[in-house]
């Protein structure tokens, strides 16, 4: 399951742990030589772009490359006056082929349609340590623009001198360069012959202003057509002469030890290959579901270590396991805070194991040739998976070529390429092109899953409802959303952990980055409690929030939703069923508000509506915000009401949609959208920060319904029932 | 042992060779390249695979592809006819009902069956057949507005 290369993942997961403020690698740079590359991308004006280092220096340094330059993106006005902006990042939903192409288009008054995004291609494309749901128009929006910038002053030089007209009386619109005369000339027309390449250095980047004409318009997404048609191609979807596709031979736990294999029924069945590499063995046929029927003739037998870990007894032993606690924020002394408080509640949250399951599982296709190998890859991290796989082959990475089609989902799950690594150790073996594509029962086995977590919480309020202390330690789940934002004086957090990789009496699987990784355990935690404090101060929700705020961005925040919502002050449970939970993510805050019914005889809760507001800064694709708004709230039900990975040990229990149940249709509540309009800040991330709040708006609001308060993730039917018993 | 199986697919009488037992989402995807049929979970639970046999949503991953001899198969890209976009197919685009599309061909074919044999259907009607199809990037909302466009165009109101 684990890549050899510890130390990438280790850097890459601090990454991630960090909420991605060190992601910026000074070291990243073009795999080959400039002048090649220049020459690779043909005639016309090329502007080259290294992304300014953001925070302290914690690049994932490459092995096997000596790193000529520093370029993390670039950009393009070919001959023909086509605008290509080209990206290490992918495309996986989170729409950034739109808000990247919307960026360069208005900066270099072109229409959208006619920008094109070359991306997660890791010979065309520069080095970039993976794509992540919050952080990519956060880092590339401001470089893209500069470039753009810079290409539209290049072009604007070619007009002056061609029309014999000062720079300053030209300017551009529609793709041309106009004077005041009435005369034009197009881009095609001034880059045409033209071999112009220029690099921004830092500074023009970090001098990038933020007004830019369309920015703020919605953008219908560039990539909607081919993906109505069955046309966009994904990983799965590319064929190869002579591919041959794989079924692989899996153990029924991760703690199986394979004793014996028989391959030979299945070796007899014509057309089938058989592949027997060590932990490896595969059928493969030149149809995929042939090469399954086949695997079935494969006889293996498994030693199984018996375990009663399981999805109930996972938190005892999360507590037992975790390491040593750190440190993270802390202010005053609790002793003094806790003889202050009036009111003090103690309590423990829990949060099980969560599945990423994007609809389209792991796949790759690769094709391992001597002089270069190629593989197709539904993944998040292309050139992580070429780094991997030219060290598997033994090869130097300049010889491995990763293209990423659309991605069907990735969510933090697409990031280990363990199904691209099986692709090309069996492309190798068999000297064909060899497809991977993981059955959804393989998809939840090696998935990385949200790791269980435990959040333990002391705080109390003065009498004034003040909250006084806050003792916070949170395990297993990590840092990212642990720190409180409230003006609290006395106050202490403490992450034991990140829980992000099994290890000695660790996790009994993988587990790993989930959208907006440990944000929804902290956040369910932090104002879950917050929700009790008010209770028990008598307060309305959002009034003791505000009270006890300070922070500009998060009042203004929840001002606004509860301005959307209407919100009349009154403490909690009113039997409205109206729940309130702030937090923030990625340089994003949000507030939500969520109005439930629950069926106190079922234990069924069913949301009515959720009304979510968010200030991410300058919005560059409000229209996309607002979708990926919406999914996170629709997708957070999920984690909130039902999703929950049931295991024994090693052996996952949930294979398919039918146990592992995620929102459908009609799960759907009316969901409302504000997006404060910010045009002066930085843009900050929008992928994932609506997500975080959805488990304690509900938990907030079924306790606002009922009086009935669930501090266990998810809120299945039965965990509804047996708190409303216990009130 | 392979058979000859004859069946008209987006609109193309078709004769293939091929092992009758085999699935007709692989069939489409591999043999026939047409591979806008996605693989969910082979299980029938997420709709990814669906397209229509004589007007009727299946899923194809249930299916075999002998199941469908001198049958009418419509698949995703059999929607749009001349390059014109399918009333559903328009509706997803302008309402931006769709993330990452792994789903989507799964959606478009399931709720342009349901309008197909009743154009007449409320979205309420069109959204309950659809509760099996699944969609992880939760882009529900737009989804539910892109139908209750297209049936209102397919009832040609
Ligand atoms: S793949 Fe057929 S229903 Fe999921
Ligand atoms: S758009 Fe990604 S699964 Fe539906």
């Amino acid at each position: 399951m684990k890549d050899n290369s510890h130390s990438e993942i280790d850097v890459f997961d601090a990454c991630l742990e960090r909420n991605f403020q060190d992601i910026a690698n000074p070291e990243a740079a073009f795999p080959m030589d400039r002048r090649d590359f220049v020459k690779l991308l043909g005639a016309g004006i090329v502007i080259l772009v290294s992304i300014p280092r953001l925070g302290a220096q914690q690049g994932g340094r490459r092995r096997g490359q000596q790193l000529p330059d520093d370029l993390n993106a670039f950009l393009r006005i070919g001959e023909d006056g086509k605008v290509t902006g080209f990206t290490g990042k992918i495309e996986m939903g989170q729409g950034i082929v739109t808000s990247l192409a919307q960026m360069l288009a208005e900066q270099l008054d072109v229409e959208l349609d006619t920008v094109e995004m070359v991306m997660g291609d890791t010979d065309r494309c520069p080095w970039d340590m993976g794509t992540f749901g919050s952080m990519t128009t956060r880092f590339f929006g401001p470089p893209f623009r500069a470039a753009a910038a810079e290409a539209k002053a290049v072009l604007v030089e070619l007009a002056a001198e061609r029309l014999s007209v000062p720079r300053d009386q030209l300017r551009t619109a529609n793709g041309a360069v106009h004077d005041h005369a009435g005369r034009s000339i197009t881009y095609g027309e001034l880059t045409k012959g033209q071999r112009i390449v220029r690099k921004l250095d830092r500074k023009a980047v970090e001098d990038t202003p933020s007004e830019f004409t369309i920015t703020g318009k919605p953008a219908l997404r560039k990539d909607a057509k081919v993906k109505v048609t069955g046309e966009a191609l994904y990983a799965g979807d590319i064929r190869r002469p002579g591919m041959l596709y794989a079924s692989i031979l899996r153990p029924p736990s991760h703690a199986a030890k394979v004793t014996r294999v028989d391959t030979s029924a299945a070796r007899k069945q014509e057309g089938v290959h058989v592949v027997e590499q060590g932990d490896l063995v595969a059928v493969l046929h030149e149809y995929p579901d042939i090469a399954a029927r086949a695997l079935k003739a494969v006889k293996a037998d498994f030693d199984l270590p018996e375990s009663d870990l399981n999805q109930d007894t996972i938190f005892e032993h999360v507590l037992r396991s975790s390491p040593a606690g750190e440190t993270v924020a802390q202010g005053g002394t609790l002793a003094e805070g806790e003889q202050a408080a009036e009111q003090v509640i103690e309590a423990t949250y829990l949060d099980g194991y969560v599945a990423h399951a994007p609809m389209e599982p792991h796949t790759a296709l690769a094709d391992v040739q001597r002089e270069k190998t190629t593989i197709w890859a539904s993944t998040q991290t292309p050139f992580r998976l070429k780094e991997s796989a030219a060290r598997q082959l033994g090869v130097l990475p300049e010889k491995v070529r990763v293209i990423t089609p659309f991605v069907g989902g990735g969510f933090g799950g697409k990031t280990s390429n363990r199904q691209a690594l099986e692709a090309v150790r069996l492309s190798k073996a068999v000297g064909k092109p060899v497809q991977v594509a993981w059955t959804r029962a393989e998809e939840f086995f090696y998935d990385t899953f949200r790791p269980a977590a435990v959040v333990k919480i002391k705080a109390g309020t003065a009498a004034s409802g003040a909250i006084s202390f806050w003792d916070y330690r949170v395990y297993s789940a990590g840092q990212r959303g642990s720190e409180q934002y409230y003006d609290i004086p006395h106050h202490k957090t403490v992450v034991y952990g990140s829980g992000w990789r099994a290890g000695d009496g660790g996790h009994p699987f993988g587990t790993g980055a989930w959208r907006a990784p440990a944000n929804n355990t902290n956040t369910f935690a932090r104002e879950s409690h917050i929700d009790m404090l008010a209770a028990r101060a008598g307060l309305d929700p959002i009034e003791f929030r505000l009270q006890n705020l300070k922070d500009k961005r998060m009042r203004r925040v929840l001002e606004a939703v509860a301005e959307k919502a209407n919100w009349k002050p009154v403490k909690s449970p009113s039997g409205r069923g109206f729940g309130v939970a702030t937090g923030i993510d990625a340089g994003t805050y949000v507030a939500h508000i969520a109005e439930v019914q629950v069926n106190r005889r079922t234990g069924k809760v069913q949301v009515k509506r959720v009304i979510c507001a968010q200030d991410m800064g300058l919005c560059v694709n409000p229209a996309g915000a607002e979708l990926q708004m919406e999914g996170c709230v629709m997708m957070g039900l999920g984690y909130t009401l039902t999703e929950e990975i049931r295991f024994t040990g090693g052996a996952i229990h949930d294979s398919n949609f039918d146990t592992y149940k995620i929102p459908r249709f009609s799960w759907l509540p009316e969901i409302e959208t504000v997006i404060l309009d910010l045009k002066e800040d930085p843009a900050q991330g929008g992928g994932e920060p609506a997500i975080i709040c959805v488990g304690a708006v509900i938990a907030n609001s079924i306790f606002d319904a009922t009086g009935a308060r669930l501090f266990r993730l998810p809120m299945t039917p039965e965990r509804v029932k047996e708190a409303l018993s216990n009130i | 042992m392979k058979e000859t199986i004859q069946f008209k697919l987006n609109g193309q009488a078709i004769e293939l060779s091929v092992d009758p037992g085999r699935q007709l989402l692989w069939v489409l995807r591999t043999d026939l390249e047409l591979t806008g049929s996605k693989y969910g979970c082979g299980k029938g639970l997420c709709g990814a695979c669906t397209v229509l046999v004589d007007k009727q949503a299946v899923r194809s991953c249930r299916h075999s592809i002998r199941s469908v001899a001198g049958k009418e198969v419509l698949t995703i890209e059999g929607l749009a006819q001349k390059g014109e976009l399918n009333p559903v197919q328009r509706a997803f685009i302008e309402h931006d009902a769709l993330q990452c599309g792994f789903c989507i061909p799964g959606m478009v074919v399931n709720a342009y069956g349901v309008l197909l044999n009743n154009p007449r259907s409320s979205s309420e009607q069109v959204l309950k057949q659809m509760e099996v199809n699944l969609c992880r990037c939760a882009a529900h909302k737009r989804i539910v507005q892109a139908i209750e466009a297209a049936a209102k165009e397919m009832r040609g109101v």
